[in-house]
């Protein structure tokens, strides 16, 4: 392993749900206001993850207001207090930029049912035993 | 001033409390061996020769070989004086180690930076380029007239032109230390540092 890897592995999230591109997630973000600090929600579809270990991202678009929305957060910055993954969506590609010119029914995503978000969580734990 | 030979091992984000992403540069600092005392005495000023990892044998040659036979070491690959460091205590053979720097520290950064080769004047010096259109053909990243006429009759001295590109030594000063690993020899500076991953480089402070 890569020494820059090694010596970031502490910073790294364990608390970070198993989500990818087409779920709908909630992202709850600290915002400090003055000497207040409360939290804000950020719900929308992961249209893809980038790079990796410390460095990784992940971009979430929603439309708000009729107009398309994407922020992208890094993956284990303290100021995401949490992420909540309310959908698996079934998706074929990684990066889901097609969405930004897509809208209304056409930007929909199928979910992905239970049995087969069952089958993956089963085989990334198995993985990770196995590892 | 303490100084050391590091390497650029490459770059990542950190978070601070408050979960502001610092952006830094990772150096594997040290452990440097030292291999020269220079006292004023001796030589007019004082400075430490320190010498950063090991060459591999068939690149030492007769001359060096016995250089370092006699001080009983075995040759670095890059070597160089440090000047004004604190001699006190120091001998031939001792090492030193990435904690003469502390968080917070601020230090400069020495490095070669990257080569580029032979680049046109908009990316060496930046020059915006001629307008695209307007029946422009042939004449798209030109830098443009480069004098006058009869005077002063040449080309006056410094002009921007196309050339080599990177390459050079360069220098980045107030760099602030983000974290140090004694054991791992590593050090993590705020910033970008000169030169490609895997460049040697020196720590300054």
């Amino acid at each position: 392993m890569n020494r820059i890897a090694n010596w970031t592995q502490d910073d790294l999230r364990k608390d970070i749900p198993s989500f990818g591109p087409g779920d709908m997630v909630s992202v709850w973000v600290r915002v400090i206001e003055g000497d207040k600090e409360r939290l804000q929600a950020f719900q929308g579809t992961v249209i893809g993850r980038h790079a990796g270990g410390l460095d990784e991202t992940f971009t979430v678009r929603k439309i708000s207001m009729g107009v398309g929305v994407e922020r992208i957060f890094p993956l284990h910055s303290p100021a995401v207090a949490r992420i909540e993954v309310l959908r698996h969506g079934r998706v074929r590609r990684a990066k889901l930029t097609f969405l930004r010119n897509l809208k209304g029914k056409k930007a929909r995503i199928r979910e992905k049912t239970r049995a087969i978000v069952a089958v993956e969580n089963e085989a990334a734990a198995d993985e990770k035993s196995a590892s | 001033m303490i100084g050391l030979i590091g390497r650029k091992l490459g770059m990542t984000r950190v978070f601070d409390a408050k979960g502001n992403v610092i952006p830094v540069t990772v150096i594997e600092l040290g452990p440097n061996q030292i291999t020269g005392l220079r006292t004023p005495d001796a030589t007019g000023y004082a400075a430490l020769c320190l010498g950063f990892e090991q060459k591999r044998d068939s690149l030492v040659n007769k001359a060096q070989q016995g250089h370092y036979d006699k001080l009983g070491l075995t040759a670095p690959r890059v070597e160089r004086e440090f000047r004004d460091m604190d001699l006190e205590g120091k001998k031939i053979g001792d090492t030193l180690k990435c904690d003469l720097f502390a968080v917070g520290d601020l230090v400069k950064v020495t490095g070669t930076s990257k080569g580029h080769g032979m680049t046109g004047v908009m990316k060496r010096h930046n020059f915006a380029g001629p307008v695209d259109s307007h029946g422009t053909h042939e004449f798209f990243r030109h830098g443009g007239a480069i004098g006058a006429h009869t005077f002063p009759g040449r080309v006056w001295k410094g002009m921007r032109m196309p050339g080599r590109m990177g390459h050079d030594r360069v220098t980045v000063r107030n760099l602030r230390v983000i974290r140090v690993d004694v054991e791992a020899n590593l050090i993590m500076i705020k910033g970008a540092v000169p030169g490609p991953d895997k460049g040697i480089v020196y720590v300054r402070k």
